[in-house]
């Protein structure tokens, strides 16, 4: 009998709280400024933190309040930049925003002592392994933000850039005089 | 027949007499022989030799893997020496994987498949043999074959047509082809046809070469579904999009195929390949290179077995005459640079022209007089000029709007510009970025998908614990109770 009590008070309790929240959520309700909307569609998604800000909903309000540069992201490189500068419309010089190109994590096998702390921080599931099993990164999957190697407690894991290959060598700009 | 016009183009200096006059030799057999897995548009091939092992001529070393691809065969018999790294005939200098042979002098052949009358084979079987055989596009593109004619199952063709434009200066491999083995090629081509299934047939020759006209005419005259064409000399009349239109008066909308509109394009080489293979089920091993260019001491053309180092080559032509200026793979204005003599002829190597000072045409550029030369002569109907200085700017977004993507490379706006703008290497970079940046967009699709099913995994962990915590709790309360 207590017990058949105790869960109708919580359900009970559950039902008017629920439907409060939902009355709050419209009439309080923060309403999303279509700019952050759109500055989030073009940012990575993949809230690693790189910018400064905990994800990239958080950055995209900064960037919509001015308060933080187009350039802010890193793995994006010039492509976002120049996406977000056409966003807020301001101007914007992709000849100054340094192209580091995108990097991969990569673990070193004889660092690895599988304490699978990489597997969790990692923000798109790219890393493999077990507890006491080597962990390899999915290069695929890996966005080269580096989470993992902060958390690692024997700093085995390394970003290193994409090796060019013959598929993806690419002209480079020619030199050319004054226009 | 009828003769369309395409826009644009230009007359560059033909420079093919010095190779056109002589017969097609053959090359001594090289010692080494290097043989890149990686010939062709697609996947590359998947070695199935392993180091130190005798293999014999025509014995397949690496077989086709992925729907666009190509096999590999051993050019002569031999032992495997290395599979790994060598220079790749690219203009980066980067390494690819190959498979180096070492041969033992003896040609000695694998065992084929009997030689059956051609015709009697089904359009499948067609299509197979030039699958096995690693037959890819000869005019330079090395496209697969077997993938265009399997293209005629989904695309009724109604059109073949053979490309003998050869409109590249210097090149005159397709000419002496079509000049010394005319019979082959017309038996190739139409067996092209009919594992097609085209309706009609044309062998479309530039004007340039009147004896090829000539052999092919003659070759051709007892099968009246082939039409010899003479199409004028113009520069890029070899290119497929321009043959198209001056053959049929079809344009190839940007981005489609020529299969969509009824018409396939093989180039006259690739016939041949294609006749050996049918009918004597032999795979590609060797081809027909021009060695051409003011710096080489007898410019000629030669049959090479595929991985022959260029450096063997210059060497059976006399040398150098004196230092090159440039040495190219293909023609001077679609011929990728080569970063040295090392690297081997690949199947899709038209041939090796080696510049003097002179013909190179090296020259400061200036700024852009805004004449539109470059306008008129494009073939594609861009305006080279307003690419060119939203590339320059780094607003590539907006040259990828003006149709950067439909520019063919062919370099007629960097041969009329006169103040020497680099305007083909510009597109190239900006062809580059654009698929870079189309590579990073899926990459960052990919990123939300993933970072999207890792919350959703996170979500779905701590609901199943949630859940499984209340099951223990409630059971507590029942026992308590």
């Amino acid at each position: 009998m207590m017990m058949i009590v105790s869960v109708a008070a919580v359900a009970a309790l559950g039902l008017v709280l629920g439907w409060l929240l939902g009355l709050a959520s419209q009439w309080l309700g923060a309403t999303v400024d279509p700019v952050v909307e759109r500055i989030t569609e073009a940012l990575p998604g993949s809230q690693c933190g790189q910018c400064g800000y905990p994800g990239c909903a958080q950055a995209a309000a900064a960037v919509a309040a001015g308060s933080a540069p187009v350039t802010l992201c890193p793995p994006g490189g010039r492509a976002v930049a120049e996406k977000l500068a056409e966003i807020i419309g301001t101007a914007f010089d992709p000849g100054n925003v340094p192209d580091r190109g995108p990097l991969l994590a990569r673990v070193r096998t004889d660092y690895c002592i599988g304490c699978s702390r990489c597997i969790k921080s990692c923000p798109t599931d790219a890393i493999l392994g077990a507890t006491k099993q080597l962990h390899v990164v999915l290069g695929e999957a890996c966005i080269g933000c580096g989470a993992c190697a902060e958390v690692c407690p024997t700093g085995g894991i390394d970003l290193e850039g994409i090796p060019v290959t013959l598929r993806n060598w690419r002209w480079h700009k020619p030199g050319l005089g004054k226009a | 027949m009828k003769i369309f016009r395409f826009r644009g183009g230009i007359h560059p200096e033909g420079n093919k007499d010095p190779t056109a006059c002589h017969p097609i030799a053959r090359l001594p057999l090289p010692k080494r022989l290097y043989i890149p897995l990686q010939q062709h548009i697609g996947e590359p091939a998947a070695p199935e030799v392993k180091v130190g092992q005798h293999v014999l001529k025509g014995q397949r070393l690496a077989r086709h893997q992925g729907s666009v691809s190509a096999p590999v065969h051993a050019p002569t018999s031999g032992t495997v020496v290395a599979i790994g790294d060598h220079m790749a005939p690219h203009p980066s200098g980067l390494p690819v994987q190959t498979i180096t042979l070492e041969s033992d002098g003896e040609e000695c052949w694998v065992a084929t498949e009997p030689a059956v009358d051609p015709f009697s084979l089904s359009r499948a079987e067609v299509s197979a043999r030039v699958r096995d055989a690693g037959i890819v596009g000869l005019g330079g593109a090395a496209f697969p074959a077997a993938v265009k004619l399997d293209a005629g199952n989904r695309h009724p063709i109604e059109t073949l047509i053979i490309n003998g434009g050869e409109c590249e200066p210097y090149l005159t491999c397709d000419d002496r082809l079509m000049r010394e083995g005319a019979g082959y090629v017309v038996e190739g081509v139409r067996l092209i046809a009919s594992g097609l299934g085209a309706r009609r047939t044309v062998i479309a020759i530039e004007d340039n070469k009147p004896e090829a006209l000539e052999a092919m005419r003659a070759a051709a005259a007892a099968h009246p579904g082939i039409t010899v064409l003479r199409v004028p000399s113009r520069y890029p009349m070899g290119s497929e999009k321009q043959l198209v239109s001056t053959v049929t008066g079809l344009e190839i909308p940007a981005g489609k195929l020529s299969a969509e509109i009824g018409v396939s394009v093989h180039n006259v080489g690739t016939a041949l390949a294609v006749c050996r293979a049918v009918r004597f089920a032999k795979p590609l091993v060797s081809r027909v290179v021009t060695m051409g260019g003011g710096a080489i001491r007898n410019p000629r053309n030669v049959v090479v077995p595929i991985g022959t180092p260029v450096a063997d080559l210059v060497e059976f032509c006399g040398g150098f005459t004196v230092t090159p200026s440039r040495v190219l793979m293909g023609g001077p204005m679609m011929g990728q640079v080569l970063p040295g003599l090392e690297a081997p002829v690949v199947k899709g190597t038209s041939g090796i022209i080696a510049l003097t000072a002179a013909e190179a045409h090296a020259a400061s550029q200036r700024a852009c007089l805004h004449c539109g030369r470059c306008v008129d002569v494009c073939p594609v109907g861009l305006v080279p000029l307003d690419l060119a200085a939203r590339v320059r700017a780094g607003r590539i977004d907006d040259a990828a709007e003006l149709g950067m993507g439909d520019c063919l490379s062919c370099g007629c706006c960097a041969y009329v510009c006169p103040a020497h703008l680099p305007l083909a290497h510009l597109f190239n970079y900006a062809k580059g970025e654009i698929a870079a940046r189309r590579e990073a967009q899926r990459k960052a699709e990919d990123t939300r998908k993933l970072a999207e099913a890792r919350r959703l995994r996170l979500a779905a962990e701590i609901a199943a614990k949630a859940a499984r915590r209340s099951a223990r709790s409630s059971d507590n309360v029942e026992i308590g109770s």
